[in-house]
């Protein structure tokens, strides 16, 4: 009898802690609608594609090319990312260059984002920092899966 | 005219029914939301504007309206089709016993503001309620389906068990205020108990209160009684149901949380009684009175009643979203072995007590 007394007594507390939880985030959501300062907001969730959350400084977001100072890419078509790439998404073809310092371009540059797994190993592995992932864009969705293979263009961008 | 003013009643009294049906859809959303620190459907929208979602519950009926109505090849397709009409029927036919305010006077003619007075209105509605079980054994066996079979079996179990102890604890009631009729019940407890208090249900039958308030809970077979549904893990007996027939199993939950609100409002917290106002207007226990028109008055009985459903709606929804389902035994105990005695008890106390007074 006593032992069922005690669950009652829990469950009128279980029932305490929701009516708790209603009334301060009532209490927060009306502060809002009514446009005055409240100490927090009546509930914990980002409305997505309004808000975004902000990504982290060492996120690994979509992957971009980088440029030399007068315009051309950095890569020298080394092949380091290739042969590091775990879900082997990135082709080069290379092309020779004119410049002796330079002596090799990618004439094709293609990362196929369906099979990208974000692992970043690609930019660990460059020599000549020439491939980041600090675009910031995560939203990398497409309707056919020909337009998420990013070619040379879509990469320098 | 009698009869365009009985049809006024009619289609005034579906329409705050099924309008407060579909709101309540959208209010147990938002509700559990703000239970859990969320937001709640917020996203349909009318040309732009979203009004925190208060369209959602057309969006959800037009959704239902256009889902394909499948009915299972092995189905018995006439008793499948009649099932979810019967349990919706036999909860909506209950709103016409339920009174919303006292006489309104208009027009020289003195209007009851209830669809129907029955003298027996008490258990007209306890007996629709009952029957709204047929639906749910009947949707269980017409999908021969043998897990929708044991929902609707299980159902059947539940509700009968708790049907008892229901029915005992409104002989309190019947025993203090002497009449089956709901109008006259409220009626009853316009008047103050020494002289301040409100004479309501509740403080007149505590005990009975509470059992009715278990045992309507079990009745309208949500969370913690959800033993016919159990919508994460046991199978129910809407299983072999879609689109618009399983939006008639929901909506007639919700019709139902309606209901057992409106019973309790007006058994035990004073249907459309607001404290100390009689007809003329506040007579305060305190000495003194506020004069109020009789329309006025009218609207705040309108106006009270409408509060207290709502409350109760809401309170039912937290304990929804508040506790965990009951296991099968436990249901059958708390009903056979708790609140039935309850209920004699309260039975028998108040009859000793009613004859001490008289």
């Amino acid at each position: 009898m006593i032992k069922a007394l005690g669950y009652f007594l829990e469950i009128i507390r279980g029932g305490l802690i929701t009516t708790r939880h209603f009334v301060t985030n009532m209490w927060f959501h009306t502060l809002k609608v009514l446009g005055l300062k409240a100490k927090r907001s009546g509930a914990v969730t980002i409305q997505y594609p309004e808000q975004k959350k902000d990504l982290a400084a060492r996120h690994r977001s979509l992957h971009r090319l980088t440029r030399r100072d007068d315009g051309k890419p950095r890569c020298v078509s080394c092949l380091l990312c290739v042969t590091v790439c775990p879900s082997e998404c990135i082709s080069v073809e290379a092309a020779e260059d004119p410049d002796s310092e330079i002596q090799k371009v990618p004439a094709k540059f293609i990362i196929d984002m369906s099979r990208c797994c974000f692992c970043g190993f690609c930019v660990e592995a460059c020599p000549e920092d020439a491939i980041r992932m600090d675009t910031g864009k995560v939203e990398v969705a497409e309707y056919r899966r020909a337009d998420l293979s990013y070619d040379l263009d879509k990469l320098l961008k | 005219m009698d009869f365009w003013i009985v049809l006024i009643k009619i289609v005034c009294a579906l329409v705050w029914f099924l309008l407060l049906t579909l709101y309540l859809t959208w209010g147990e959303r938002k509700e559990s939301a703000v239970i859990q620190d969320r937001i709640g459907a917020n996203r349909a929208s009318i040309f732009g504007l979203r009004l925190i979602g208060l369209f959602q519950p057309f969006a959800d009926a037009i959704k239902m309206i256009f889902k394909e109505d499948f009915v299972p090849a092995f189905a018995n397709k006439f008793l499948h089709t009649l099932a979810p009409f019967l349990s919706f029927f036999f909860v909506a036919i209950t709103i016409c016993a339920i009174p919303f305010g006292d006489k309104l006077n208009i027009g020289g003619r003195s209007i009851n503001l209830q669809i129907l007075d029955l003298d027996a209105g008490l258990l007209f509605v306890v007996a629709m309620l009952s029957l709204g079980i047929y639906g749910i054994i009947l949707s269980g066996w017409a999908s021969r389906n043998r897990f929708a079979l044991l929902g609707g079996i299980r159902g059947a179990a539940q509700l009968i068990s708790y049907e008892v102890a229901l029915g005992l604890s409104l002989i309190g009631i019947i025993i203090v205020f002497p009449s089956l009729s709901l109008q006259s019940i409220v009626r009853f407890q316009g008047g103050n108990l020494l002289g301040f208090i409100p004479r309501w249900g509740v403080l007149l039958q505590p005990l009975g209160f509470i059992v009715f308030f278990f045992a309507a809970l079990a009745e309208t077979k949500r969370v913690p009684f959800d033993m016919p549904e159990g919508e994460s893990e046991i199978i129910g007996f809407f299983t072999e149901y879609g689109g618009l027939k399983w939006g008639l199993f929901m909506m007639t939950d919700f019709m139902e949380i309606i209901i057992v609100s409106s019973l309790l409002t007006t058994l035990f917290f004073g249907g459309w009684q607001v404290p100390w106002l009689a007809a003329d207007g506040f007579h305060w226990p305190w000495g003194g009175a506020w004069t109020l028109p009789h329309g006025f008055v009218v609207l705040l009985q309108l106006l009270s009643f409408n509060v207290k459903i709502i409350f109760f709606c809401w309170l039912q929804i937290l304990i929804r979203w508040t506790y965990p389902r009951f296991r099968y035994d436990q249901v059958m105990d708390l009903g056979w072995k708790l609140l039935i005695p309850l209920s004699l008890l309260n039975i028998v106390g108040t009859g000793i007590v009613m004859g001490f007074l008289q």
